[in-house]
């Protein structure tokens, strides 16, 4: 097996990695904001639900999350298994939305009252206070903790493989058999080149944002 | 009739009872100025009037129309809220300018978003205008909606050149507000509360986040408006300056009038024991 055989082999493991990198990313920014609001509810037991269920999942390592869906409805109520790779985005999604919330949650947190008075003051409605005013205020604050977390992602995707969905380091892993250990470090360049690539997008999105200061 | 009654604000946050009762009257044209020591409720009053707050009870009434009344009990939805708020204008201490915005869209943004309503409003009226009219075709409508929309941004952006102008900080106009100094943020503030033409114009220490040597070029822009007319409630502890802008003076102690009256009535007959003592204790000076 030469190097270009193996390096073609594992582009095709690292397609499922961006695929479940990229499939989770949208699904779980929005939700993130849902749960945001909901943990920032001003009805209480909501706020109580919600905070409790974001407690769970931060509080239980992600690979449990993916057994957990993946087996879970089959053992207890003799559904049909999910597809592995859905059971994958669906712990994913919900594990990174909890966390992206309460990124979401601080951010918003840390706007001060004045802004939201001062838009009143100013005949502006809830809406638009919130689109024209809060949301570019609160994205200039979270891009460092979110850019944090979804280079964590990057690397996460590897849990995938506890269910037997092959992304890349399972892919690696399966040279193994053939004595080859090298692709498996060889991986490590494929990581450094997507997180490279992350880290300069998130670079330019807050040089974007630096032309004003609080 | 006075042109602002405020009759009977009472206003508790939970068991504290802030607002005791206060009454309030006011000219067209006059400037009242909220004197009291610290905690005495003059920014709960002001939020009140601003409907940022809602008064446990009491009654206001704005050039003969009630704004608000406690006995009345409808819960007014968001839009008329937003209509009775625009009829004052509030400066915050700590300016609470947009800081992702310049200077211009500063004092824009709340003007142009009105102004998207009145398109509609102006739309829905072409619309209904065109079934009778026949005249009036789907292009017609749209050109004129437009004219409309760049006419009132005109009108805008000129009124906010104009502002500027006044505030005396034209050539600002594009900078963010964390290029300026603080004095310069509360008169970009005051520029934007003014585009709005507010009928009252409401200022909570406008002066008290600012550096001594910053307060009298704030002051000045009040003081110009006092020439043009404007009618003002001004919360300060700038004594100097609210003796001399003022028509009246309150003070107010623990959630009540304790005294009112002119500023020479206020400032140099002080009849309360608390005014006397409020007073002796706040030294004397102008910002400028
Ligand atoms: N949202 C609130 N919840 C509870 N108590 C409040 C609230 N807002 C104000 N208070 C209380 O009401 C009292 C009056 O506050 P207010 O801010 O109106 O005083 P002030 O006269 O503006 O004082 P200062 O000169 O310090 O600005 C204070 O004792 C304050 O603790
Ligand atoms: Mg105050």
């Amino acid at each position: 097996m030469d190097f270009i055989t193996i390096t073609l082999k594992l582009l095709q493991g690292f397609l499922t990695t961006c695929e479940i990198f990229a499939l989770t990313l949208v699904s779980a920014l929005p939700l993130g904001l849902l749960i945001a609001f909901g943990s920032m509810s001003k009805f209480k037991p909501l706020k109580i639900f919600v905070r409790c269920i974001v407690w769970i999942i931060r509080g239980t390592p992600l690979m449990l999350q993916v057994i957990i869906i993946y087996y879970v409805p089959g053992l207890l109520f003799h559904l049909p298994l999910l597809p592995r790779f859905i059971a994958v985005l669906v712990a994913f999604s919900i594990n990174y939305a909890c966390y992206f919330s309460e990124i979401y949650r601080s951010g918003i947190e840390a706007i001060p009252k004045g802004q939201y008075e001062a838009g009143k003051v100013l005949g502006m409605t809830k809406t638009q206070i919130f689109f024209k005013i809060i949301i570019l205020q609160v994205i200039k604050n979270i891009i460092p903790p979110m850019s944090n977390e979804i280079i964590t992602l990057v690397k996460d995707t590897s849990l995938a493989r506890v269910i037997m969905v092959a992304e890349i380091l399972k892919y690696a892993e399966d040279f193994t058999a053939y004595g080859l250990i090298w692709p498996l470090f060889y991986t490590g360049i494929f990581y450094l080149l997507f997180v490279g690539i992350l880290t300069l997008v998130f670079g330019w999105l807050e040089k974007k944002l630096s032309y004003y200061k609080v | 009739m006075s042109y602002l009654k405020i009759e009977n604000f009472n206003k508790s946050f939970g068991n504290t009872q802030v607002l005791k009762g206060i009454d309030i009257d006011l000219n067209q044209g006059e400037v009242v100025s909220i004197i009291g020591s610290s905690g005495s409720g003059k920014t709960t009053l002001l939020r009140c009037i601003n409907f940022l707050e809602t008064p446990s009870d009491g009654k206001m009434t704005l050039d003969g129309q009630v704004l608000y009344d406690s006995k009345i009990e409808v819960k007014d939805n968001e839009k008329v809220l937003r209509e009775k708020r625009l009829n004052f204008g509030l400066v915050f201490q700590s300016f609470n300018l947009f800081p992702q915005y310049n200077v211009l869209q500063n004092i824009t943004i709340a003007p142009l978003l009105l102004l998207k309503d009145d398109v509609k409003n102006y739309k829905k009226q072409l619309k209904e205008q065109a079934k009778t009219d026949a005249s009036l075709t789907r292009a017609e409508i749209k050109k004129k909606i437009l004219e409309f929309k760049e006419n009132g941004k005109k009108s805008i952006n000129e009124e906010a050149v104009s502002l500027l102008k006044k505030i005396d900080l034209s050539e600002k106009i594009n900078a963010y507000p964390c290029e300026l100094s603080g004095g310069q943020c509360q008169r970009v503030a005051i520029a934007r509360a003014l585009a709005l033409k507010p009928k009252i114009l409401c200022f909570d220490e406008p002066t008290s986040a600012l550096d001594p040597e910053l307060t009298g070029e704030v002051l000045k822009v009040i003081r110009s408006l006092k020439e043009d007319n404007r009618t003002m409630i001004i919360v300060t502890h700038e004594m100097g300056f609210a003796k001399n802008v003022s028509d009246k003076i309150i003070f107010m102690a623990d959630g009540v009038v304790e005294e009112q009256g002119t500023p020479k009535e206020v400032m140099e007959n002080p009849k309360s024991e608390k005014l006397i003592h409020f007073l002796s204790n706040v030294s004397e000076k102008d910002g400028e």
